[in-house]
C-alpha cells in the first residue's frame, strides 16, 4: 500500500533528517544489529541442537522456538520488562553488577533479539537436516578435522540459509514495536526507537511527519526483503546434488 | 539395507555436552521464563484477585472485541490464504513473483506502518476519506479499522503455511483425478484441501493467535478508547501504564494461554504433515491422500 | 597395502549386520565384496574405512591394528556412492582439499600441480574449474577418485561407486577403474550388488549373504564351482530340478545321472543354468536320460534363442539353444543336463 507523498521534497528531508529522527534511526539500527548478531550465533547454535542432537526435552524446546512467533508482543514486552526491571527476577541479579536491562538500550536489544529468535532458527534448520552427511564424512576421510569440517565445508553450505535468516531477523527487528516500547523507555534520543516516533507523530496529528518517517521504515524492509530473496536464489544454486 | 549411523562432527562427547547444555540453559532464561513470570504475576494477588481482574467490564469487552476481530478477519484470511497458494502451487502466470513477494510483505514490515498505511486510506484525510465519511461509514477508529488492520498484517499466515507443502506435494493427483473426470471444484475439494488438512488447520490456528495478539497496527488504527476500541492487547498496555501490573499480566495470561496453545496445535499437526516439511515426510503427504478420493 | 580381517562382527540394534567375517586382502588386490541388500557388504567396508567400528574382531592394515584409528587417521581413500564432491567448491579445489587438510601440507604450487596431473590421469583435463553440478555422473565420479587418490592412500575402498549411473557409463567407467588400478597398483576394495561389475573388474570375488561370507574366490571359481546355492542363485540366472542322490551320484528329474560327490544320500535339488542345458528335438538321440518336455514360449536374444520349456512334471526350464535353432512353441522333445550342481537345502 502506498501513500500518497503529500510533501515536497524538501519537506519530507526536513523531517526525516531531523536530530531527534536520526537519533531514533541509530537506536533502532543499533539495537537490531546487535539483536541479530546474538541470534546468528544462538540460533545457529539452537538449531545445530536441535537438529543433530538427541537429549530428552528437545521436542519441548523445538516447540518453544516457536513462542516469540506465537507470543502476542505486548505480552512479551510486558514479561520482558519484568523480568529486567532492577526488582525483576533477572535485573535483580544483573543490577548489582552494574548492568541495567530496563529502560536502556539493551533492553531493547533484548526485546529485538526475543522476537526475531524463530526466523533465524527456522531457516538454518531444514538446511542442516538436508545436509548430505556423506559431505563429512568425506571430509574426514580425507584427513580433515572437526575445524576445519565445519568451517570449510559445513558452513559455506549453511552461509546463505543463516544470511536469509539474519536479513528477515534484522527486518524484523526494525520494526518491532510491541515488545519493545514497554522495556525501552522510550526516551527520545536515548531510547527511543523509529517506530515509537511515527506513532507519536501520528498521536499529534502530524500525519505528514508520520507519513515521512514511516516511509522511511518501509523502505528499509524493501531493501531488505530484496536481499533475503537474493541470498535464497544463490543458496538454491549450491544445493544441487544433482 | 539397515541404515549404518553415519559419522558426522560435533559428535563427540564434550563438544556434544557443552553445546546442548548451553543451548538450553540459554533457551530456559530467554523463552520460559517470561511464560513463568506472566503466570507468577497473574497470581501474585491470589486467585480471587485474578478473577476479578478479568471479569471487570473493560477486560471482558476488549475480550469481546478481540474474539469478534478474530472471527471476521481469521476466515477471510483462511479462504484468501487457500486461494492464493492453490493459484501460485498449481498454476504459472504473469505476476505470480509478484504475488509471493505480495504474500511476504505484511511480514517483514513494521505494523506500524502498516496501522500508518491503513490510517492513509481510510482515515478522515486519506484517499477513501470523503468517500467513506458522505457514506457515513466510520472504519478508522472503530471496529472495522481494527478488523482491516489485523487482517493485513496476518494474511500471509495461512499462505505460507500451505505453499511449501503443496509445492512439494506437486500437481500428480489432480492432475490424476481430472484425467479420471472429476470436475475442478470436485478435486479441489475431494484431492487438493484434504492432502493439506492439517498445516491448513495449523495455519488457522497460528493466524488467529496472531490476529489476537496484533498490538502495533490496531494502536494506530483504534484510536484507544478504554472500553470501545481497545482489543485485548491495547487493554493490556493500558493496565500496565495504569501501574496496575497485576491487572495487565491477568489480561496478558489469556493470550499466553492461546499462543502456548497454537504451540501444543503445531506440535500435534506437525507429526501429520504441517508445518515445516522434514524430510521423512516429503513423500509422507503425497502418499496418504492418494488412498482417499473414490478411483 | 595387505589387510586382514578377523573375525569381525558387528550388531545393529538386534540385527547381526557382519557376523564373523575374516578374510585376507593381499597388497594391490583389487577384490570386490559382492552381495545382496542387507549382505553387510557396506557394513564391512566402512568398519575398513573406519566410519563404523566392529563389536569384535580385529581390522590390520599390514600389521598393525587398526581397528579403532578413526578415519581420519587411517589413510584410506574412499570413495562414496553419490559421490559426496562439496558442492560449493570447484572440481580443482574438491581435489586439492585432503592435500590442503594434511598436516604435514604441501607448497599450495605443488598442491595445484598434482590436482592437475589427478585430473589429467582421470581424463578430466580442463575441468578443474568447474563446479561438480555442471558435471556428468561419470565426470563426477572419476573427480571422487582423484579426490580420494590426493592423499596417497593406502587403501581404495570404494562404495557401489557406479550405482547411481546409466548402464553404458557403467561398463566403460569399469573398464577405465581397472586400468587406474593396474597403473596404480593400491590395494582396493569394493563394495557392488552387481555381479557382473564384480566379475569383470576383481581379481577376486567375496560373496555375502546377511553378514556371513559365502564364498571366496577369483571370478572363474566362483562361477564354474559355486560353493553354495546361494551363490550359485545370486550369480546368473538358475533353475532347480528335483534330484535324488545315492552314494555320490544323483539323478536328476527322474532321469538325468550327474556327479556329486560330498553330497549326503536323499532328497537334494539340481541347480542348472539355461546355458547348461541341451535342446533335443522329439526323435533325436539322448541316451535314455533327457527329461521330456514341450517348448512354452521361444524368446529371442541378440546372440542366442531362448526357449522356454515346461517338463512333464511341471518344472519350468530356460535354455540357451544357440541363434540358429529352428524350433517353435509347442514343439515336443526332451532336455539334456549337460552339467549341474547338487545341493542339500
Amino acid at each position: 500500500m502506498f501513500k500518497a507523498a503529500s510533501l515536497g521534497f524538501e519537506d519530507y528531508w526536513r523531517i526525516v533528517s531531523a536530530p531527534r529522527a536520526v537519533a531514533s534511526y541509530r537506536v533502532t539500527v543499533v539495537a537490531a544489529a546487535v539483536a541479530t548478531a546474538f541470534n546468528i550465533v544462538f540460533g545457529f547454535a539452537l538449531a545445530w541442537v536441535l537438529v543433530r542432537y538427541e537429549f530428552p526435552g528437545r521436542k519441548l524446546i523445538d516447540a518453544l522456538v516457536d513462542l516469540p512467533f506465537a507470543l502476542p508482543t505486548a505480552v512479551a514486552g510486558i514479561a520482558l520488562t519484568t523480568l529486567f526491571a532492577d526488582n525483576g527476577w533477572y535485573g535483580a541479579v544483573l543490577a548489582p553488577l552494574g548492568i541495567h536491562v530496563a529502560f536502556t538500550p539493551l533492553g531493547i536489544m533484548v526485546a529485538m533479539a526475543f522476537t526475531s529468535l524463530p526466523f533465524i532458527v527456522r531457516t538454518v534448520q531444514p538446511v542442516l537436516e538436508d545436509l548430505d552427511p556423506a559431505l563429512e564424512e568425506a571430509a574426514l576421510s580425507l584427513g580433515a578435522g572437526e575445524p576445519r569440517t565445519f568451517a570449510k565445508v559445513l558452513l559455506p553450505l549453511l552461509a546463505p540459509a543463516l544470511l536469509a535468516g539474519s536479513s528477515l531477523a534484522f527486518a524484523r527487528s526494525l520494526g518491532e514495536f510491541g515488545a519493545v516500547i514497554f522495556i525501552a523507555g522510550n526516551q527520545p534520543y536515548e531510547t527511543e526507537i523509529t517506530a515509537l516516533l511515527a506513532f507519536i507523530r501520528l498521536e499529534e496529528f502530524d500525519y505528514e511527519a508520520a507519513a515521512a518517517i514511516a516511509s522511511v521504515i518501509l523502505i528499509a524492509a524493501f531493501a531488505m526483503l530484496a536481499v533475503t530473496n537474493a541470498l535464497q536464489a544463490r543458496g538454491l544454486r549450491y544445493l544441487d546434488k544433482g | 539395507m539397515a541404515l549404518d549411523p553415519t559419522v558426522r562432527i560435533g559428535d563427540g562427547a564434550l563438544v556434544r555436552r557443552l553445546l546442548i547444555g548451553a543451548v538450553v540453559a540459554v533457551s530456559v532464561l530467554v523463552v520460559v521464563m517470561p511464560i513463568a513470570v506472566v503466570v507468577v504475576r497473574a497470581f501474585s494477588a491470589g486467585v480471587g484477585a485474578y478473577l476479578a481482574n478479568l471479569a471487570h467490564p473493560d477486560t471482558l469487552h476488549a475480550i469481546g472485541l478481540t474474539v469478534v476481530t478474530a472471527l471476521v478477519a481469521v476466515p477471510v484470511n483462511t479462504a484468501f490464504g487457500i486461494a492464493a497458494a492453490w493459484a501460485i502451487t498449481k498454476f504459472t502466470f504473469p505476476g505470480r513473483k509478484l504475488l509471493l513477494v505480495v504474500i511476504e510483505l505484511p511480514f517483514s514490515i513494521s505494523p506500524i506502518v502498516a496501522g500508518v498505511a491503513l490510517l492513509f486510506v481510510y482515515g478522515l484525510q486519506g484517499l477513501l476519506g470523503p468517500f467513506l465519511r458522505d457514506h457515513d461509514i466510520a472504519i478508522m477508529f472503530a471496529l472495522p479499522g481494527i478488523i482491516l488492520a489485523s487482517m493485513f498484517v496476518t494474511a500471509p499466515f495461512v499462505a505460507r503455511e500451505l505453499i511449501p507443502l503443496m509445492q512439494s506435494q506437486g500437481t500428480d493427483l489432480e492432475e490424476a483425478a481430472t484425467s479420471l473426470g472429476a470436475s475442478g471444484l470436485r478435486t479441489f475439494l475431494t484431492v487438493t484441501l484434504p492432502g493439506v488438512r492439517w498445516a491448513l488447520l495449523y495455519g488457522i490456528v497460528l493466524c488467529n493467535a496472531r490476529v489476537m495478539g496484533e498490538f502495533g497496527a490496531v494502536s494506530v488504527v483504534s484510536g484507544n478508547i478504554r472500553g470501545q476500541t481497545n482489543t485485548l492487547p491495547l487493554h493490556i498496555e493500558l493496565l500496565y501504564q495504569d501501574y496496575n501490573a497485576v491487572g495487565a499480566f491477568a489480561a496478558a495470561s489469556v493470550l499466553t494461554l492461546i499462543a502456548l496453545f497454537t504451540l501444543i496445535a503445531k506440535v500435534a499437526l506437525e507429526g501429520r504433515g504441517a508445518g515445516r516439511v522434514p524430510r521423512a515426510a516429503k513423500t509422507a503427504p503425497a502418499a496418504a491422500p492418494a488412498g482417499e478420493p473414490a478411483a | 597395502m595387505k589387510i586382514r580381517l578377523d573375525a569381525v562382527s558387528k550388531t545393529f540394534d538386534t540385527t547381526r549386520a557382519v557376523n564373523g567375517v575374516s578374510l585376507e586382502v593381499a597388497s594391490g588386490e583389487l577384490v570386490a565384496l559382492l552381495g545382496p541388500s542387507g549382505s553387510g557388504k557396506t557394513t564391512l567396508l566402512r568398519m575398513v574405512a573406519g566410519l563404523a567400528f566392529p563389536d569384535a574382531g580385529r581390522i590390520l592394515f599390514g600389521d598393525v591394528d587398526a581397528t579403532d584409528i578413526p578415519i581420519r587417521d587411517r589413510r584410506v581413500g574412499f570413495v562414496f556412492q553419490h559421490y559426496a564432491l562439496f558442492p560449493h567448491m570447484r572440481v580443482a579445489d574438491n581435489i586439492a582439499f585432503g592435500m590442503r587438510a594434511a598436516r604435514d601440507k604441501r607448497p599450495e604450487a605443488e598442491i595445484v600441480r598434482r590436482a592437475e596431473e589427478l585430473l589429467a590421469l582421470m581424463q578430466l583435463d580442463g575441468l578443474g574449474g568447474r563446479f561438480p553440478a555442471q558435471l556428468s555422473g561419470g565426470q563426477r565420479q572419476r573427480v571422487a577418485l582423484a579426490r580420494a587418490l590426493a592423499v596417497d592412500p593406502r587403501v581404495l575402498l570404494l562404495d557401489e561407486p557406479f550405482g547411481a549411473l546409466d548402464a553404458n557409463v557403467r561398463r566403460e567407467l569399469r573398464r577405465w577403474l581397472r586400468e587406474v588400478h593396474e597403473r596404480l597398483g593400491i590395494t582396493t576394495l569394493f563394495v557392488t550388488h552387481d555381479q557382473e561389475e564384480a566379475l569383470d573388474l576383481a581379481d577376486r570375488v567375496v560373496i555375502l549373504d546377511r553378514g556371513r561370507i559365502e564364498q571366496v574366490g577369483a571370478p572363474r571359481e566362483v562361477c564354474r564351482d559355486p560353493a553354495s546355492a546361494f551363490v550359485m542363485t545370486f550369480l546368473g540366472d538358475t533353475h532347480r530340478l528335483p534330484a535324488t542322490v545315492t552314494g555320490g551320484v544323483a539323478l536328476v528329474a527322474g532321469r538325468a545321472r550327474q556327479p556329486a560327490a560330498g553330497v549326503a544320500d536323499g532328497p537334494a535339488t539340481a541347480f542348472v543354468r539355461p546355458g547348461d542345458l541341451a535342446w533335443r528335438g522329439a526323435g533325436a538321440a539322448d541316451g535314455g536320460e533327457g527329461v521330456p518336455a514341450r517348448i512354452v514360449r521361444v524368446l529371442d536374444r541378440p546372440g542366442t534363442r531362448r526357449l522356454v520349456v515346461r517338463t512333464d512334471d511341471g518344472d519350468e526350464l530356460e535354455i540357451d539353444a544357440g541363434p540358429d535353432a529352428e524350433v517353435a512353441a509347442g514343439d515336443v522333445g526332451t532336455v539334456g543336463i549337460v552339467r549341474a550342481r547338487i545341493f542339500r537345502l
